[in-house]
């Protein structure tokens, strides 16, 4: 019995990995799609040169649309100065004067109104290859929330993470998760490859080289607040990871918007590096209320387990380092000189320390909590 | 307008460069004032994080005498070059070094350095009025218009009310307007929680570090090993070993006590390492309070007893084989059960046995296992960690023990370079392995040893810590800050109703104070919130105007 769920893990495992592998692809080909759609737009461009003429006419046509659509969007007598939608908008309506001079494309048409703002952009809907991503994201989640649960039943019914390749399996299921979610919020599509490039390797190396069997939960750890604990923890990592991901794009962006990257093309389609920051800080920020929770709840897990709430034990002196980076973090937003690429860096920083703490700490450091399970 | 931030937070105005001025002299006094500024400047407080981020680093490198003694031990035996160094470092005591308590107190003086004046102006804000209105709204980040065919006291009665709901401070001001006319207007503010909640974080976090260094002194961790059968009282006599604080005397201790009744264990194996793993601990207590009241309770790992104002925790287990070991007249000089202390995953444990009532002194060193099995170079070792086939091997060493002399000794461990093997390695004479209910005959005539039967035994630390309490409240309070700090958005709004025709043109404006990436959205949700809630008299409202 216990093996054939510890079986049916293992199967759901290797299908969310291959499934994953698939979602990577599917990233990536929107990503270099999105060049494709760059290219597109500079040739409209050169088109446009060279007859001017023809390209008024599209112009028009496009502008005709605008008004169409910011007349049906403002129908709450309320109308706006926001005229910056965001570089999102700005792409959209290239696109669609694009798309029709060069006779591809057009009905990426309904450009954003100036009146309806980055609200309109978000929900605009993303393109091809990036909607198969985020379906095939959602069915390797799905897969992994099988190969969780069926681990669970095979271990006996208690949570599955307490080792390390049970951890990477819950972990990368709940960042997947975390994900999905913020991408309904947020649109965070390009963030795709990037999250799914990071969930494919942690899983991949889990299994390879940390696989072990369900195993029973020692007395220590045998707490609902190890529940919590380690599910906040993982939350925490999720959101973190998100905003590591979005502050390494706008360091992207800011060199780009500087004109010292030339490269790296798709960047052109995603948020002004100003947007991605306030998105970076306000995902982190997520990120550093759970891991404020984790601190606490450890400590109290610590205090009915050990007797004490801080020992200062290796794996609590990492948990505090990363809290302190992303108080860091949050001043760094708050304080003159420290705002765009230093406090950017702290996020990605304070990402690797929890990184770090998952791995090399587990695997190097010993201390009370040497559970990986090898 | 946020002037009581620290200067060089973001939402301070930069100070103006005045480049041709001379600065000023410094007396000591000016000395100090400009060190304190730059001590409570966002950047200091930024270093200074960062700062205690590295630091923390080392304790988690090297073994820590707090957490882990036995590896500074083991440090010390490997690197015995690199000692010096460590301990003029305090490596080995990172979190109580001076250089580590320097980065904290300074981060800290610095803290209440910025709280205190921002809690002086917090104050006066939460008194004062909303802000006039602003002359010119559609210079504001925020900016949107209307039409309505509404006359202006009641288009602002009604925004009034709107904004009362949404938690706003209203305030009414007239607005001048065109040539020498005015307008009526209102300004309106909310969001005091946030700036209430960053200072009771911060202030709360102040608290925490003082509760835990001063009510450090008043708290004590205790160890005892308690034997099946037996019991222990919680006095310092009694304990063997005692951590107090620098404030804790022996009449602070509660006098309770607590039997070990019965102690269970649970095993299965590992499918991974084929190792024995513990499932479940229980020890079965009696527990009598300091008024006499006995009650029977379980202790488990996870579970502690409370008992007054302790607590007790279940630290580890192990066996106490009964010795009784008789000299050469047969007179019996020793029967106790003896702790032997676990070694590994199958429980092979290690102890001694301690015969001073005899001459020449005897002493017993060995080993028990609970289910002994033979290994390859003919040795014993334990299989299983349950009593299935225990076996307790030892041997005999004579000699002076040295328990005259009064220096307390650790009952745990025998020092054998004073003392003379007289069984096992160097010897020959075979270790003495008894099973239980078996006697073995000392070599010499000395006398003879009993294994009698077994008991169970459970390590327990006892624990008096009277911070918690307010340790626990900090936390709460931290937390609530954090939250309202981070999320409770402050923002000012303003409306103009400025008469047109038949109507009114409604102005909306909005500015946030610190992170509020909602801005936009409340204006227009407002805006419409307030075009549905106008009175709907008369013609319907003009077409929206695009501003600007
Ligand atoms: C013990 C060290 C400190 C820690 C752990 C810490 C942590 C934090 C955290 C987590 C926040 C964001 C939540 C909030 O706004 O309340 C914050 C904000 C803030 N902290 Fe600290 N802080 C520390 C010391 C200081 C010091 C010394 C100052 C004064 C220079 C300071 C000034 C501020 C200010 C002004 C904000 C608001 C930032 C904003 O406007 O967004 N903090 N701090």
């Amino acid at each position: 019995m216990i093996q054939t769920f510890t079986t049916y893990s293992l199967v759901a495992v290797i299908s969310a990995i291959a499934v994953y592998a698939l979602a990577f692809i599917a990233f990536t080909l929107d990503l270099s799609r999105r060049v494709a759609r760059v290219h597109a737009q500079e040739r409209a461009a050169e088109a446009a040169d060279a007859a001017a003429v023809e390209a008024a006419r599209v112009k028009l046509a496009a502008s005709d649309r605008a008004t169409v659509s910011s007349g049906a969007m403002s129908g709450a007598a309320v109308s706006g100065g926001a005229a910056a939608s965001g570089a999102g908008g700005a792409v959209t309506r290239g696109t669609a004067s694009g798309g029709t001079a060069s006779g591809g494309t057009a009905t990426v048409a309904a450009p954003p109104s100036a009146s309806a703002g980055p609200a309109t952009s978000r929900r605009e809907r993303s393109p091809r290859f990036a909607r198969v991503g985020v379906a095939l994201a959602t069915i390797g989640f799905l897969l992994g929330v099988l190969g969780v649960v069926t681990r669970s039943i095979a271990a006996g019914g208690h949570v599955p993470w307490s080792n390390m390749y049970e951890f990477a399996l819950t972990g990368t299921t709940i960042i997947v998760g975390v994900f999905l979610v913020v991408n309904v919020w947020q649109r965070i599509a390009y963030l795709g490859t990037y999250i799914t490039g990071f969930v494919l390797l942690a899983l991949v190396l889990a299994t390879v080289n940390f696989y072990v069997g369900p195993t029973p939960l020692p007395p220590a750890l045998q707490s609902a607040w190890l529940v919590v604990h380690v599910f906040v923890a993982i939350l925490g990592t999720s959101f973190f990871a998100l905003g590591a991901g979005l502050s390494v794009a706008q360091l992207l962006q800011m060199r780009r918007e500087a004109g010292r990257l030339t490269g790296l093309r798709f960047l052109q389609t995603l948020p002004a590096a100003e947007a991605l920051e306030n998105l970076a800080y306000r995902i982190t920020v997520i990120g550093f209320v759970f891991w404020t929770f984790t601190l606490i709840f450890g400590a109290i897990w610590a205090e009915r387990a050990w007797g004490r709430y801080w020992g200062w034990d290796t794996k609590e002196v990492w948990t505090f380092i990363v809290w302190v980076i992303f108080a860091g973090y949050i001043h760094a937003r708050a304080t003159r000189g420290w705002r765009g690429a230093p406090s950017a860096w702290l996020a990605i920083v304070g990402f690797a320390a929890v990184i770090f703490n998952f791995t090399v700490v587990n695997l190097v450091f010993h201390g009370l909590h040497a559970y990986s399970g090898l | 307008m946020a002037s009581y931030r620290p200067s060089d937070h973001i939402d301070t105005p930069a100070p103006e460069e005045r480049p041709g001025a001379v600065q000023p002299r410094l007396g000591v006094l000016g000395y100090v004032r400009f060190f304190w500024r730059q001590l409570t400047t966002m950047r200091t407080a930024l270093f200074l994080l960062l700062l205690l981020a590295v630091a923390a680093v080392p304790g988690s490198i090297f073994p820590q005498e707090s957490s882990d003694p036995n590896g500074v031990v083991q440090y010390k035996a490997a690197h015995p070059g690199a000692v010096g160094v460590m301990q003029f470092f305090q490596l080995f005591d990172v979190y109580t070094s001076v250089w580590f308590s320097a980065i904290y107190l300074l981060l800290f003086v610095s803290l209440i350095g910025c709280i205190i004046p921002r809690t002086r102006h917090h104050l006066e804000a939460l008194r004062a009025r909303p802000p006039r209105t602003p002359v010119r709204l559609d210079r504001l980040p925020a900016f949107r218009t209307a039409g309505a065919a509404t006359d202006a006291p009641a288009a602002l009665e009604s925004a009034r009310r709107l904004l009362r709901r949404q938690g706003y401070r209203v305030e009414e001001y007239a607005v001048p307007h065109g040539r020498s006319g005015s307008v009526a207007s209102l300004s309106a503010e909310r969001g005091y929680l946030r700036e209430t909640g960053n200072l009771v974080f911060h202030s709360a976090l102040v608290g925490v570090l003082v509760t835990v260094g001063v009510g450090g002194g008043f708290v004590y961790t205790g160890q005892k090993i308690i034997v099946q059968g037996t019991s222990f009282t919680n006095a310092l006599s009694d304990y063997d070993s005692f951590n107090p604080g620098r404030f804790v005397g022996d009449a602070q201790l509660e006098p309770f006590n607590i039997r070990l009744d019965r102690f269970t264990s649970k095993y299965e194996i590992n499918s991974h390492t084929r190792q024995a793993e513990p499932v479940d601990y229980n020890a079965a207590v009696t527990v009598t309070d300091a008024h006499g009241h006995a009650t029977k309770q379980d202790l488990k790992v996870n579970s502690p007893l409370e008992i007054g104002g302790d607590q007790v925790y279940l630290l580890s287990n192990g066996y106490a084989p009964i010795v009784t070991v008789r000299d050469r007249t047969g007179t019996t000089v020793f029967s106790d059960p003896v702790p032997f202390i676990q070694q590994d995953a199958n429980i092979t444990s290690s102890g001694v046995v301690k015969v001073p009532d005899t001459k020449p002194n005897l002493a017993f060193a060995g080993f028990f296992y609970p289910t002994a099995a033979p290994t390859d170079n003919g040795t014993l070792t334990s299989v299983w960690p349950q009593p299935d086939l225990p076996v307790l091997s030892l041997n005999l060493y004579t000699g002076d023990l040295g328990l005259d002399d009064g220096v307390p000794q650790n009952v745990y461990s025998l020092d054998i370079a004073s003392l003379t093997p007289r069984t096992g390695v160097g010897t020959d004479a075979d270790p003495l392995v008894l099973k239980p209910g078996e006697t073995a005959q000392l070599p010499d005539g000395l006398g003879s040893v009993t294994f009698e039967g077994l008991r169970r035994y459970i390590g327990v630390e006892v624990h008096h810590d009277p911070t918690q309490g307010w340790v626990f409240l900090f936390v709460a309070c931290a937390v609530l800050g954090l939250l309202s700090s981070l999320f409770v958005p402050r923002r000012r709004m303003w409306v103009k109703a400025v008469p047109e025709g038949d109507g009114v043109r409604l102005e909306y404006a909005a500015l946030a104070r610190g992170e509020d990436p909602g801005l936009e959205r409340a204006l227009v949700e407002f805006a419409k919130a307030h075009a549905a809630a106008l009175p709907a008299s008369g013609a319907p409202p003009e077409a929206p105007t695009p501003a600007t």
